[in-house]
């Protein structure tokens, strides 16, 4: 189990390094120049000194490679740069807003979990009967409804006509629930739907199979058989699916952020990338990629604990 | 739901196909149609006629400029639906290019390409597109070009998965044996086995996609106003929220609407092409 994680982590700083690579040539194929957005963002005129300047001041003057691995040393010691526009270094700003977008996600994957599971497991104990198409039917809107659409719709309901919650900001003490929930919800329905739904198909499919047909002749109770032996195996897929759901709902947070007035990454990035604030833009990504990666490595970790194989099968299955 | 897939599978005619196939048909001509079938020119401002209410003239009302809300829901049909097509086609091309040289040619070739794969599928998707909107800039072609980038990768790898899979069928071999060239045996005898859940996949795909171009929309990083399209027209209507949120609900209710239909035929198109992914996903 232990070298199971060992060998999952082991593959995490060299992914980044990839997706570092990837975010530096992608920002200098780009169409912008950024000596002028530079300039732009620090309403200095743009003539041909300035911008000859700036160019220098950047390092965009020196070979694409000199200055990925100038970038990759300073980011590394975790200096990401400047941000053009407020001019303070950019990690130490992102991690501000960091947490609050960690609180909303987290939330809406607790949500998601607490939900999505008994929801499935009640469809597929009904199979056929109205609770499962309820249930089915739920899940089929669930992927349909834009997250930033329901937030409107949850503001309008909750804090306009009923006024039981607060339409925008981030509470504190007993108002941290109050301020997190329509948020949470917005964007939770995607991947609570996705995974009532998988959760179902999946224990209809285990239902069927031979260590369960025996369990029952053995004279179990079908309590115990649904519990033992037909849920922990059919959570294997939606562990999977759950790793996915964690960059669905972090996506969620930084749309539904800002109608919210959430003051998380969201805001920050979304106005960073309208002025094109390119320190900012690339910590971003890589900030987010880090955590998303982190979070499916817990995923892998809980997979490994439901699935055996998997832990007892060494390197292959790693 | 298995038992009667098969039952259904089994009988001629369209089946599960029928109503999200119609919804689909019916949404798709709207687009193709559009301005013929808009009642207004939907960039027609007048002031005077401003968040008028539902009317024979204009049967959802006119916005904060007095632009008809109907005909901006159906131009917007083809604004977003259009970006989408465009971005799946690129996907589509994208995934089935890597898939197939990854997996025909194996190897190094294979390596290469899958670990770009994975640099791809490192970052999450949303995140990734926003970041592409960073690099490229606001607008309709940026974002088609974003979501194309930041979807290709999963479509390379199932095509791989799909290619590695179909070649070791005796009829691949035979034709290899033979002596046919890998771009002739994909062409000619892996491509017709990789297409329908390919198709399937992208159908279900749409769905997803019209999300991401409507979200990005809305935050003001994708299409910009005044072209109608749904996100947009959130976005310019959420100024209006306290008061008139029905100018919010109306481009909710067309992307959901749209999105839900799409949903279902890709369910419907799964279950009738690739009988294999509905047993192992068992969705």
């Amino acid at each position: 189990m232990l070298r199971f994680a060992a060998v999952r982590l082991a593959l995490i700083p060299p992914m980044l390094l990839g997706v570092s690579i990837l975010v530096f040539v992608m920002l200098r194929l780009g169409q912008g120049d950024p000596a002028l957005d530079y300039l732009r963002l620090s309403q200095i005129p743009p003539t041909d000194a300035a911008l000859a300047d700036a160019r220098v001041l950047l390092g965009l003057d020196r070979p694409l490679v000199v200055q990925y691995l100038d970038w990759l040393r300073r980011a590394l010691q975790g200096d990401f740069g400047l941000s053009y526009v407020t001019r303070r270094p950019v990690l130490p700003e992102l991690l501000g807003f960091l947490p609050a977008t960690l609180e909303l996600a987290g939330t809406a994957l607790a949500i998601t979990l607490a939900v999505s599971l008994p929801l499935g497991a009640w469809a597929a104990g009904h199979r056929g009967r109205w609770q499962d198409r309820l249930v089915r039917g739920i899940a089929v809107l669930g992927v349909s409804l834009p997250n930033f659409w329901i937030a409107f719709l949850l503001v309008a309901l909750f804090s306009v006509t009923l006024g039981w919650l607060p339409p925008m900001g981030r509470g504190t003490g007993r108002g941290t629930l109050t301020h997190l929930i329509m948020p949470a919800l917005a964007i939770c329905l995607m991947s609570l739907s996705v995974n009532a739904r998988l959760l179902r198909a999946s224990m209809l499919e285990v239902g069927g199979a031979r260590h369960v047909v025996y369990a029952r002749l053995r004279g179990l109770s079908e309590g115990a058989v649904r519990r033992r032996h037909v849920f922990r195996n059919a959570l294997v897929p939606v562990v999977t699916a759950t790793g996915m759901h964690v960059g669905e709902l972090l996506g969620g947070a930084l749309v539904v952020e800002t109608i919210f007035a959430w003051p998380g990454v969201g805001r920050y990035a979304v106005s960073a990338i309208y002025n094109r604030d390119y320190p900012v833009i690339q910590c971003f990504t890589l900030v987010m990629t880090a955590v998303f990666v982190l979070c499916n490595l817990a995923v892998d970790i809980a997979y490994a604990w439901l699935d055996p194989r998997l832990r007892l099968g060494g390197e292959e299955a790693a | 739901m298995t038992t009667s897939g098969s039952l259904r599978a089994a009988r001629p005619g369209l089946g599960p196909l029928a109503v999200p196939g119609a919804l689909a048909v019916a949404i798709l001509l709207l687009t193709l149609l559009g301005p013929l079938a808009a009642p207004h020119d939907p960039l027609a401002v007048d002031l005077t006629a401003r968040f008028e209410p539902s009317s024979l003239t204009h049967p959802l009302g006119t916005d904060h400029l007095g632009r008809d809300i109907l005909s901006r829901l159906i131009a917007g049909a083809r604004t977003t639906l259009g970006a989408v097509a465009a971005a799946l086609a690129l996907v589509v091309a994208l995934g089935l290019g890597v898939g197939a040289v990854a997996g025909m040619l194996g190897g190094r070739t294979d390596a290469v390409l899958m670990r770009l794969c994975d640099v791809f599928l490192t970052v999450p998707t949303f995140v990734l597109a926003l970041f592409l909107i960073g690099a490229f800039g606001t607008g309709l072609v940026n974002v088609i070009a974003a979501i194309a980038l930041s979807h290709w990768a999963w479509y390379a790898r199932i095509v791989r998965g799909l290619v590695l899979e179909l070649k070791t069928r005796d009829y691949v071999l035979a034709a290899r044996i033979a002596g046919a060239a890998p771009p002739t045996i994909f062409v000619e005898h892996v491509l017709t086995g990789v297409l329908p859940p390919l198709v399937a996949l992208a159908t279900l795909d749409i769905g997803h996609m019209a999300l991401h171009v409507a979200g990005l929309s809305f935050l003001g990083l994708g299409v910009q106003p005044p072209t109608p399209e749904w996100g947009v027209m959130i976005n310019e209507a959420r100024a209006f929220f306290w008061t008139r949120p029905l100018l919010v609900v109306w481009p909710g209710l067309a992307i959901a609407l749209a999105v839900l239909a799409f949903n279902r035929l890709g369910d419907a198109l799964r279950d009738r092409l690739d009988p294999t992914l509905v047993a192992e996903r068992g969705l």
